[in-house]
């Protein structure tokens, strides 16, 4: 006997077709839609309070008006310290795990799960430890440096992952070259892998500074609340995002200051981001002109 | 000979960056042990799951609430992130008109790179009054739910559209030379090849979600109970820790710190899974 | 006894120990003593041995070239010779390599002074990222010189010697990825050169450029002999005629490489005592 035909009657895979079809589309434009309502809010409550006094004079009235000059400068020292911080630290340790111990061996899998845990770790926990162990066994108190360090513990497996991906990318062609010519292992890593692998390094290291920079919770309980302007790295400081949150949770009129902030939060990021990007094309037309 | 001694040099130093920053998460681990121990030997590891309430203030410490609050938010969030997501790295791929793809992409990466507390900020002032108009309070379980659903949705989608980069263009060109639809090839042929990756990204959304503390800490309504309606207001975890910290003192710290070992180990689970799981994994 | 040119042509001259003979065919490129020494040497990765048990002593002044089919292990001999197979996880030598009678793995070796003595150029040009100039400039800065006059003399020179100064002196700052292919490859060896080694080993230097800067390097490559001791990977069995006085043909065998035949260059193409051999030079003619 001939195998019979089984396939649904074709009717049912047109609407199968149109439905899927259909279903994508709508989700779509739903995300669209919110995206824009994000925008559209962010633009309307925010822009009418951006002006140069907002950002170079200090709040008021615990921020309904006035600026954020104090906290612009907070933010910017946390995360200078944090990157400053994580930055040597992070390019080592990728160059170790790239450059110097066997691809899949045991030193390269312990770093690897102990950086992919770290990763994983809440940022509300890194705060708990920062307040635990840079506040109080450190005796840093409320502090900048506090803060930054603990962002700095925060974005070291994202600064030590996108390093040790960039030197990666570096062709073995040059290693061999520089090995053939008998240079030493500081002199190749100096004279050639870093500068080949610089526009990485640089785009991993925006990435860490957004995502320093748009971080709360690790922040609340280790640099603190303090809306003055900061004279020393051990004085408390306000980071944007944590103003953001006080001006809208605890401050009844603050929204749209709050929105203001954000905005100015989000064109900052926008920024870094955008010469992240700019810093990761130059990699792809080097690596081109190579080939 | 100095080059040895300078490449030495390198070595050590290299050496003992890498001890330094994978020994970060043994200190992490040990402080959150050691600033748990107190709460844990005093009340006991049971206590925190089967006590009555969390009066801290009283030596009650149950974490029920909460863990039932962030698992609920988390959960709700995931069900609604995955299916726009996936649907998301679809139509970025195989359906938008060319330059409406790039502007699709750049918008879902904006999205992923907002910052928790803007999102928090526009769900406050925008969804949760809308919610308040169906059911009081407003902030409320679902609040949080879609909040993170928009939060961890450009997770999902990162890492769709890179699993269905990386399919050999040959499933399309195999599926055509059959006659297969556009819809019956991805049907059939591009999400099944594609499945270990969503899986993938989908644990790592949901570990994000868990571990997020401003949205649901803006929108939830951070009371302790465990919700009986999606318009019930709650209190998760993270939020826990972000409220109390700033005032906890003693045992009551102590329980803090166990809540975060428990909500870390709970992430690292989720974490650990997600690198079994085998997918590819994009970090957004 | 002293080697007079009729003395060399008789071939009463060479001493018995050496198994090569003279070349009878073509000028002699020098006096003809072994250089590199290699004994039971059988480079194996991750366990899989990639040559057999090879022996075969190398001439200094000379050009061997190395031939056979892909996978047969002559790279891996190549790279044997500067320990370049120290930077290949789970690689392991047994056999000696002794270059001018020091054993190259011995533990007082400097292997950068080893890689200084022994240059090396690869398939695919490989210059480093950095101006024409700072190609060769920075390899001998990290050996140790720093004289800007005597840098700029040694650049010039080793730029000459590959033909290159012409084409690009007005351009030395400019990168060196802006070259076209067969200048890159000049480069390279020009980058290797200014280091004065004394063995420059070619892994198949010509194959990944044109017709043209094939040419324009494999004679580069002829003027070398007599001035480096020249070991040359190549497929290209005319250009080994073309430029080698010696050839080692390397053949799979039990899936490990294996040295067929090792002789004069036109001997072994020409009247081949390995059939092996035969049949290989033969496929390449028909």
């Amino acid at each position: 006997m001939p195998d019979v035909c089984v396939a649904p009657p074709a009717a049912y895979l047109h609407v199968r077709d149109t439905l899927l079809r259909a279903a994508v589309w709508s989700a779509t434009l739903l995300v669209g839609a919110v995206f824009a309502w994000l925008l559209a809010d962010l633009l309307g409550q925010g822009a009418a309070r951006i002006d140069w006094s907002f950002l170079t004079s200090a709040p008021r009235n615990a921020g309904r008006s006035g600026g954020i000059a104090p906290i612009l400068v907070s933010t910017l020292v946390v995360v200078v310290v944090a990157i400053a911080v994580a930055a040597p630290l992070g390019l080592a340790t990728a160059v170790l795990l790239a450059e110097v111990v066997r691809r899949g061996g045991r030193t390269e899998r312990l770093i690897g799960l102990s950086l992919d845990v770290l990763a994983g770790i809440p940022s509300i926990v890194f705060g708990l430890f920062g307040n635990a162990f840079f506040c109080i066994w450190l005796g840093l108190g409320f502090s900048i440096l506090a803060g930054g360090l603990t962002l700095a513990c925060m974005v070291l497996p994202i600064l030590i992952r996108t390093a040790e991906s960039g030197l990666r990318m570096v062709p073995n062609d040059w290693r061999f070259g520089a090995a053939a010519l008998g240079l030493s292992r500081a002199a190749t890593l100096w004279q050639i892998l870093i500068p080949a692998a610089a526009p990485a390094l640089l785009a991993g290291l925006m990435l860490g500074i957004g995502r320093a920079m748009a971080e709360t919770a690790a922040l609340v309980f280790t640099s603190g609340y303090v809306d003055r302007m900061p004279s020393s790295l051990w004085d408390s400081g306000r980071a944007i995002s944590v103003h953001i949150y006080d001006l809208s949770m605890n401050v009844a009129g603050g929204d749209q200051s709050a929105y203001a902030s954000a905005l100015v939060l989000i064109v900052l990021l926008i920024m870094i981001n955008s010469a992240a990007i700019w810093l990761a094309d130059i990699l792809l037309v080097r690596r081109i002109k190579m080939i | 000979m100095s080059r040895l001694d300078r490449d030495t040099r390198l070595l050590w130093s290299l050496s003992a960056s890498a001890v330094l920053a994978s020994g970060l998460l043994l200190l992490i681990v040990l402080f959150l042990a050691a600033e748990s121990w107190p709460a844990l030997s005093r009340v006991g590891i049971q206590a925190f799951f089967f006590g009555k309430g969390w009066h801290p203030t009283e030596g009650a410490f149950d974490l029920t609430p909460m863990l039932v609050a962030s698992l609920a938010t988390s959960t709700l969030a995931m069900a609604v992130a995955v299916p726009f997501g996936v649907a998301s790295a679809l139509f970025q791929r195989f359906y938008a008109p060319v330059l409406f793809g790039q502007i699709y992409l750049w918008i879902i990466v904006l999205l992923a790179g907002t910052p928790s507390v803007v999102l928090g900020l526009w769900g406050l002032t925008t969804i949760v009054p809308l919610i308040l108009w169906l059911a009081p309070p407003g902030t409320s379980l679902i609040a949080g739910s879609l909040i993170l659903s928009l939060m961890i949705m450009p997770t999902v989608a990162l890492t769709t559209d890179a699993a269905l980069a990386a399919l050999p263009q040959s499933h399309w060109a195999g599926a055509a030379a059959l006659g297969l639809s556009r819809e019956a090839t991805i049907i059939n042929v591009i999400l099944p090849s594609a499945r270990a990756s969503i899986f993938a990204g989908s644990i790592l959304a949901l570990a994000r979600a868990l571990g997020e503390t401003m949205v649901v800490l803006m929108v939830s309504g951070n009371v302790v109970q465990v919700p009986t309606s999606l318009f019930d207001p709650v209190r998760t975890l993270t939020a826990n820790i972000a409220l109390e910290m700033a005032y906890a003192t003693g045992d009551h710290r102590s329980s803090l710190f166990v809540s975060g070992l428990a909500l870390a180990g709970l992430v690292l689970i989720l974490a650990i899974a997600a690198r079994r799981s085998g997918g590819h994994v994009v970090h957004a | 006894m002293t080697a007079t040119p009729d003395r060399i042509a008789d071939g009463s001259y060479w001493p018995q120990s050496y198994t090569l003979g003279p070349i009878m065919s073509g000028e002699p490129c020098c006096v003809p003593k072994t250089l590199i020494s290699v004994e039971g040497l059988s480079p194996s990765y991750s366990g899989k041995t990639a040559l057999e048990n090879v022996s075969l002593d190398i001439d200094g002044g000379c050009i061997t070239a190395l031939i056979g089919p892909s996978g047969c292990g002559k790279t891996s001999l190549l790279s044997s010779l500067n320990r370049l197979t120290d930077l290949i996880p789970g690689c392991r030598l047994a056999g000696r390599i002794r270059i001018d009678g020091e054993d190259i793995h011995g533990v007082d070796v400097n292997v950068q002074g080893l890689r200084r003595r022994v240059g090396m150029i690869f398939q695919r040009p490989n210059p480093f990222p950095l101006s024409i100039r700072r190609n060769i400039e920075m390899p001998l800065r990290e050996h140790g010189m720093s004289r800007r006059s005597e840098l700029d003399e040694r650049i010039e020179r080793a730029l000459r010697d590959v033909g290159l100064w012409a084409e690009v002196r007005d351009r030395l700052d400019s990168p060196a990825l802006t070259l076209s292919g067969g200048q890159q490859q000049r480069l390279c060896i020009a980058r290797a050169v200014a280091l004065e080694p004394s063995i420059l080993l070619m892994d198949e230097p010509c194959s990944a450029l044109d017709p043209l800067s094939s040419g324009i390097v494999e004679d580069l490559i002829a003027s070398l002999r007599g001035r480096y001791t020249v070991v040359i990977v190549t497929h290209n069995l005319a250009q080994a005629r073309r430029i080698a006085n010696y050839a080692a043909l390397f053949w799979v065998q039990n899936r490990a490489g294996t040295l067929i035949e090792f002789d004069q260059c036109r001997r072994l193409l020409e009247a081949p005592r390995s059939d092996i051999t035969a049949a290989y030079v033969r496929g390449h003619r028909g």
